[in-house]
């Protein structure tokens, strides 16, 4: 953002570079061959600047991270040409030098602070063992110092936090206080690994906007992330890591305007932020090598959606409210009259940070929990105050998917068993009473439903006999939108369904979700926290905060021009490329 | 770098993990081996040890073990391998009871806990907690004092002591997997309670139950002996190990390998029972 | 306070229910008590004789009054009488309970710093120390006590001559005792310690530490070890229980005083009301070190009080 502001020539002056990296390779096991991970990356960081390394898991960014701490893992090695610290060569250091410098001349923010923080010790004190460990300071004077840390990434009432334990602390305030015990000794490097991805999307603003401020004051930053729209705010370059090697780097803008590698073309084009509904967020295989226009990433459009007019309401909540006792004895309401209505062939997202009543709100509509008050009606016939039986026979029409894919599916079955039991519904287990004759048509009619299936989520016959367990987190959820869709519904709940996944996947299974919704006239209900996520997928969109919904209208709408204030800061938050 | 990546490397599947799971370690192969050693013993142990595990031989009372009698002779000069042979088969059927009894048990409340809404939970809980108050062997010598010391209350009290423990796992079992996404997931899709709980909540209870039953029996074997040492168990001159280590009392100055034998057989069979109940426990969490 | 008083009470309510249960299952042992206070049925004992015993032991009364009056004196500290030794039983199990108490708390102190070294020294070298660690604690738990203690005595009293078998009043007696108790507890507690230990090597606040330049002793020491050691101070309470039921077993065999070998005794003589007594006794000393236990958790893990 303020890298014009820097001159580089300038920094040169100010000494040595906080890091130099020449082709550090990194790996697992014997030396030799095979086991390495990482293969000869090198890059470096100026005082003052940061440098964003973008890759999806897997792609050997925080092995990297950590080497340059000397902390890869137990049985890593670790060669380079050149590795300084501050202008000192680390390549061979001993672990007692390594021990020295770290948290000293490099610090490190880990991602959710809840358990890189130890739970049992107040934060006062893992902030003060940085200067315990470098400095002669006494108690008394590392007190006043953590407090004037807690300060300085604000942190509100550092007198009484200090005393905390991590779990007493929101996700934001111990993310501020991982970073403060990583700054405590002013190191002039930091290295951050994905130190915003656990966070709602306004506390993920504050936090970026705390490092800016740090790198701001001269510390050198090394960004790790999965999301370039996060990182695109505050790097000044950005290196692309895939399998092992840096695939692309540069200044982010240009990165971003003219991604020359193909696999930052995916991960650029994968953004759904500000992408029309229905553009593909994923590339295709074999078109992946064709130059794309500089201004915007990969688009094949696909063929216009119809017109939505008129078209009948197939799921209405109306005044739903969940109420839940906390331990102290006091009500809490998780969702408070909460009304919607979804039109056949839409999509409604539903999108709100945590603990705003979005999953209780899926749930309800789910009927896996019932409403104090309120109900739920699906394709105009009563759900949640239906009879049991009625009930049963309506959840033919309602599918769903989850957020944890894996959790969802019995440990025992094999996706082929889930599909088939899915296929056969609720009725599947009696066992033909008929002939054999009438099993057998019934059993071969089944199984061309299931490979139908596997064919429309674009999954290979041969996952059939793997269990879920031995699958990516992608063919998983495929396998999840499949025994969705198994009892042909026309409604579907995705509760945070790519929330889990790589930017690159999560691209894969919306479009997905987008060709079955048209080829199946599908109505879909998007619960997200992910907001550039619901731009992308919804007609509607839900706004919810407390458990009450405070801004419900047509997407371009809500984002365009939001009218609540909560939303406008919410849409503000919401990453982008720059 | 190609432009034909099927998946991308981040979407891999964990494989590695699982083939690591499979694989037999060592630790599994010897307790393997013991564990048929065990079973051939019980079954047919003239085949393991071909001699009279009664016959009494006075010429050759009190020898140490030597090639002709690997682990000794008692004081009648019977031979200790042939009796420690032909005592698995007992040791291992009361463990096995005591086991079946504890676990038998031990299901019955835990699915009434587990499954029966708060009101039986909460009682169900109550009792457990009186039971427990009567750690470990307590129970088992309440009720040998009530129904007289033998080789059928041992074993039933060594069941029932076993029982409250068995049933605090089998509730939380329940509970966790009534709980779980899986089982969720089965109702959105329109399946009814009962066809849950037999295609998804049973199955998923029971299959850990395997493993709580390997790891049982050693324990149900250690305590059933440690009765019959005691007196309120098996009595001599049946070979049942922990009776045959209570007659080897009188003679530890002179004849240790009286009491070390039968002793050691009874650890072999424990860790044996422990290596692969774990092993087991890893399969399941992991296949 | 509520949460106070609801331990309490529960706390009652099992001792209640542990006299309830321990009344009505003596009445299930067949036979005339009576008879069994004068020395079981081969005594021959007149009727006279009899009838003084069932007025004296109140067994003359309906059995909903024995009950009532067995639970008054209960709650008054009146344990009866036993039938084999004529004396009082409260005071013969207050004068028991040191001597097991004694062993008890030093055998959980000992297995304690047995698990905690093996587990903190299996994690720390490679395969080898890992593999010998787990087998190491297979094995402890699985000895049976009366043979591990066998065993000791053979090689330690009768081959080195280092420790008397029978145990006598000095520390050098209690310290094949001790042993006997603590190495299977030990190899339990170590199984435990070994995985949160693992766990916590693993988990991210540990590489934050090591990221602040925190040296390997400070990770294990200052970190890693207090979340190894919550499973198993929270399993402390059973852990005192089952070696209370294993004194048993080691008081026997070093002839030692105590609460073990008095019920031993009494369950083979059928002496009842000691019987009773001691399980009434062990039943108050497992409730207290139940509570004790969920107190030193909750000091080990303040996470705990926050959640419930």
């Amino acid at each position: 953002m303020n890298a014009d502001v820097r001159d580089p020539a300038a920094r040169e002056s100010a000494g040595p570079a906080p890091l130099v990296v020449h082709n550090l390779r990194v790996g697992f096991g014997g030396r030799a061959g095979g086991s390495e991970v990482v293969h000869g990356v090198s890059f470096e960081v100026a005082a003052g600047e940061c440098l964003a390394i973008v890759g999806e898991s897997g792609s050997g960014k925080s092995v990297t991270a950590r080497s340059l701490l000397g902390l890869a893992g137990a049985g890593s090695w670790m060669t380079a040409d050149r590795l300084e610290l501050h202008g000192t060569s680390v390549v061979s250091s001993t672990e007692a030098a390594w021990r020295a410098r770290r948290g000293k001349s490099v610090g490190l923010v880990l991602q959710d602070a809840l358990v890189s923080l130890d739970p049992l010790r107040p934060i006062g004190r893992e902030i003060g063992d940085s200067l315990r460990l470098h400095t002669n300071l006494g108690a008394a004077a590392r007190g006043r110092r953590v407090i004037e840390l807690l300060d300085a990434v604000g942190l509100p009432d550092p007198h009484l936090r200090v005393h905390q334990r991590s779990g007493e602390l929101s996700g934001g305030e111990r993310q501020r206080a991982l970073i403060a015990a990583a700054i405590a000794l002013d190191p002039p490097l930091l290295i951050a690994d994905e130190p915003t991805t656990a966070l709602d999307v306004t506390v993920q603003a504050q936090i970026l906007d705390l490092f800016r401020e740090i790198t701001r004051r001269g510390t050198a930053l090394v960004l790790i992330s999965h999301d370039l729209a996060v990182v695109s705010h505050v790097a000044d370059r950005v290196a692309v890591m895939s399998e092992g090697r840096i695939v692309e780097t540069g200044r982010t803008a240009q990165v971003l305007a003219d991604p020359a590698h193909p696999e930052t073309r995916r991960m650029v084009a994968a953004v759904p932020a500000d992408r029309p509904r229905g553009t593909r967020l994923s590339v295709p295989h074999g078109v992946s090598e064709r130059p794309i226009s500089p201004s915007r990433p990969a688009e094949p459009t696909l063929p216009e959606r119809p017109v939505v007019l008129e078209r009948p309401v197939v799921l209405e909540a109306t005044g739903l409210v969940k109420g839940f006792r906390r331990p102290d004895g006091t009500r809490h309401a998780a969702v408070d009259d909460v009304s919607f209505t979804l039109v056949r062939g839409t999509t409604l997202g539903i999108v709100g940070e945590s603990g705003s009543g979005k999953t209780t709100t899926a749930r309800l509509v789910l009927a896996l929990s019932t409403p104090e008050r309120g109900d739920v009606r699906v394709l105009g016939q009563p759900f949640t105050t239906a009879s049991v039986r009625e009930r049963r026979r309506l959840r033919a029409s309602v599918g769903a998917i989850y957020q944890d894919a894996l959790g969802s599916f019995d440990p025992r079955l094999s996706v082929g068993q889930i599909l088939r039991s899915a296929v056969a519904g609720p009725h599947g287990t009696r066992r033909a009473t008929g002939t054999t004759r009438v099993a057998e048509v019934r059993r071969i009619s089944e199984l061309r439903r299931v490979a139908e299936l596997l064919d429309g989520v674009g999954l290979p016959a041969t996952v059939l006999t793997r269990r879920p367990l031995e699958l990516s987190g992608g063919q998983r959820q495929r396998v999840g939108i499949a025994r969705a869709l198994a009892s042909t519904p026309q409604i579907l709940i995705c509760d945070e369904p790519v929330s889990s996944l790589d930017v690159s996947v999560q691209a894969q299974v919306l479009d997905l979700l987008d060709e079955l919704q048209r080829e199946l006239d599908l109505s879909l209900v998007f619960i997200s926290h992910d907001l550039g996520v619901v731009q992308h997928v919804s007609d509607r969109v839900a706004v919810m905060q407390r458990g009450a919904i405070v801004e419900l209208g047509d997407a371009g709408q809500v984002f365009g021009d939001p009218r609540h204030p909560y939303t406008r800061r919410l849409v503000r938050a919401v990453p982008r490329l720059a | 770098m190609s432009g034909d990546i099927r998946l991308p490397a981040a979407d891999a599947a964990p494989t590695p993990l699982h083939d690591r799971a499979r694989r037999f370690t060592a630790p599994e192969v010897v307790a393997g081996a013991a564990a048929l050693f065990f079973v051939l013993a019980a079954v047919v142990p003239q085949w393991v040890a071909p001699g009279n595990p009664l016959g009494i031989n006075p010429l050759s009372a009190f020898q140490p073990p030597s090639f002709a009698h690997g682990f000794g002779t008692d004081e009648s000069g019977r031979d200790i391998y042939t009796r420690v042979v032909h005592g698995t088969g007992s040791s291992l059927l009361i463990g096995a009871a005591a086991t079946a009894i504890g676990l038998g048990l031990g299901i019955v409340l835990g699915t009434l806990a587990g499954m029966f809404g708060p009101v039986v939970d909460f009682t169900v809980n109550r009792v457990l907690e009186v039971l427990f108050a009567f750690p470990g062997l307590l129970l088992a010598l309440l009720f040998i004092l009530v129904f007289g010391p033998g080789v059928i209350t041992a074993t039933i009290a060594v069941g029932l002591s076993t029982a409250p423990g068995y049933a605090r796992i089998i509730r939380a079992q329940l509970i966790a997997v009534r709980r779980s996404a899986y089982v969720e997931a089965a109702t959105v899709q329109g399946l009814g309670r009962t066809q849950i709980l037999l295609r998804h909540i049973l199955p998923n209870t029971l299959a850990p139950l395997f493993v709580l039953a390997t790891l049982g029996v050693g324990q149900a074997i250690v305590w059933a002996a440690t009765l019959s040492y005691l007196g309120l168990g098996a009595e001599p001159p049946t070979a049942e190990w922990g009776a045959m280590l209570s007659a080897g009392r009188t003679y530890i100055t002179s004849a240790w390998w009286m009491s070390f034998f039968p002793g050691l057989f009874i650890v072999l069979i424990a860790v044996t029972a422990t290596v692969l109940g774990r092993s087991l426990d890893r399969r399941l969490r992991h296949a | 306070m509520l949460r106070v008083l609801a331990r309490i009470g529960g706390a009652v309510f099992v001792l209640w229910a542990v006299a309830t249960v321990t009344f009505f299952a003596v009445r299930l042992i067949p036979g005339d008590p009576a008879e069994a206070v004068l020395g079981g049925p081969g005594s021959m004992a007149s009727a006279e004789a009899l009838a003084a015993v069932r007025r004296e032991y109140g067994l003359d009364q309906p059995l909903f009054v024995q009950y009532l009056d067995q639970l008054v004196r209960l709650a008054t500290g009146d344990l009866g009488r036993s039938y084999a030794l004529s004396i009082d039983v409260g005071p013969l199990v207050l004068s028991q309970l040191g001597g097991t108490l004694l062993i008890a708390t030093l055998a959980l102190g000992l297995a304690w710093l047995l698990a905690l070294a093996l587990a903190t020294w299996s994690t720390r070298g490679g395969r080898v120390a890992w593999y010998l660690g787990s087998g190491l604690e297979i094995v402890a738990a699985a000895l049976p006590h009366f043979w591990f203690a066998t065993a000791l005595i053979v090689v330690f009293s009768i081959w080195l001559g280092v420790f008397p078998p029978i145990s006598t009043s000095g520390v050098a007696g209690l310290v094949l005792p001790v042993v006997t108790l603590a190495v299977p507890l030990a190899g339990f507690l170590g199984q435990i310690m070994r995985e949160s230990l693992l766990l916590a090597l693993e988990s991210p606040f540990v590489l934050s530490a090591r990221a602040r330049g925190e040296s390997e002793a400070g990770v294990r020491w200052i970190h890693a070890v207090r979340h190894a050691a919550l499973p198993a101070i929270s399993l402390s309470g059973w852990a005192f229980g089952s070696l209370i039921s294993g004194a048993v077993v080691v008081e026997t065999i070093f002839a030692r005083p105590g609460l073990g070998r008095t019920l031993l005794n009494a369950v083979t003589s059928r002496d009842v009301p000691v019987v009773v007594g001691v399980v009434m006794i062990v039943a108050v000393v497992y409730i207290l070190m139940t509570l004790l236990t969920d107190l030193a958790s909750r000091l080990a893990d303040p996470r705990l009080a926050v959640r419930s």
